[in-house]
């Protein structure tokens, strides 16, 4: 067994209405950045965790990510490996 | 007729949920979300509003996972009325027991007022004591009621006839202007095919008195417990 850090990032999924994204678009903007296209705010969530390899830790993670972290409804998920505890 | 009124960690609408039973003359008991076997003898289960767990990941996330909830999964799945009010609309669309799912208002701000609700089945178990196409004076308190499903979803919901209650104008009209959350199709309940779980974002409960401004949320309580004494 050895210690692992994920990082899991979750999505909205495109096409979505994500109002936290819309509200940043427009602050940004106004604040010169007009250039700006679309902002779509997801979260990283950061997992230690012990695994027997790489493969086990991600596959961990992505059972965990179907579990609870993400809602397939509305979100996509991403697993990878972190360098350390952030 | 007995209901079970579940509270998690956070929930805030459960005392005010037992009293809705009692006082149309229910009987209705709290049952702790972690008393496993805790539903049995129960004619119907009820999710109160509230934060369980701080809303912490997503509104009822963790509260679907909760020891109780495969409980509630059986007893749905058994035919038992399931009421799930605000955040226990979102916890039954995060257990699956409902479609869709439901994200941040879309005008991002916490709505806290009286709104209006047309009801568009009055032959569930629910809405009995309602008129079809009766409009509601009932609260709403939710950061997250805005009802997402993908389109499949949404075309199979209104093709069934499986919207309850839909968010209107005081002529009964769903408008833009009397979407709270920018709910798709003005969705603010809807129930499962089987007929026997309903999640609503708007809170009845809290409409059950003059005093308090309404008392179109008794008929929900008055339909649930008249159709479980017919059927005992």
């Amino acid at each position: 067994m050895s210690r692992y850090h994920l990082e899991i990032r979750v999505k909205p999924r495109p096409g979505l209405l994500d109002p936290q994204g819309k509200a940043i678009h427009g602050a940004l903007r106004s604040l010169g950045w007009p250039e700006v296209d679309e902002v779509r705010v997801g979260k990283a969530i950061y997992v230690d965790l012990d695994a027997a390899s790489e493969r086990d830790a991600l596959d961990k993670a992505t059972a965990m990510c179907r579990k609870l972290l993400a809602n397939p409804v509305t979100e996509d998920f991403e697993v990878a490996l972190a360098g350390a505890r952030p | 007729m007995k209901a079970a009124v579940v509270t998690f960690p956070g929930s805030n609408g459960d005392f005010d949920l037992r009293e809705a039973v009692q006082w149309v003359g229910g009987e209705a008991h709290i049952v702790w979300h972690r008393e496993r076997g805790g539903l049995k003898n129960y004619d119907a289960v009820l999710l109160p509003g509230g934060f369980s767990y701080g809303d912490y990941l997503r509104a009822g996330a963790i509260a679907s996972l909760s020891p109780i909830m495969e409980d509630v999964v059986a007893f749905a799945k058994a035919g038992g009325p399931v009421l799930g009010i605000c955040n226990g609309f979102q916890t039954l669309c995060e257990a699956r027991l409902l479609p869709g799912a439901l994200i941040r208002n879309e005008q991002l701000r916490f709505e806290g007022r009286d709104i209006r609700v047309r009801v568009e089945r009055n032959d569930t178990v629910f809405t009995t004591d309602y008129r079809q196409a009766q409009v509601l004076a009932i609260p709403i308190a939710h950061g997250e009621g805005n009802y997402e499903a993908d389109k499949a979803t949404l075309e199979r919901l209104e093709g069934d006839g499986r919207v309850v209650f839909r968010y209107v104008d005081a002529r009964g009209e769903p408008t833009e202007e009397s979407n709270p959350n920018g709910a798709w199709h003005n969705i603010a309940g809807i129930i499962n095919e089987a007929g026997n779980v309903l999640g609503m974002m708007p809170h009845p409960e809290r409409a059950m008195e003059q005093i308090l401004g309404s008392t179109d949320g008794a008929a929900l309580f008055t339909s649930l417990v008249s159709s479980l004494v017919e059927s005992a």
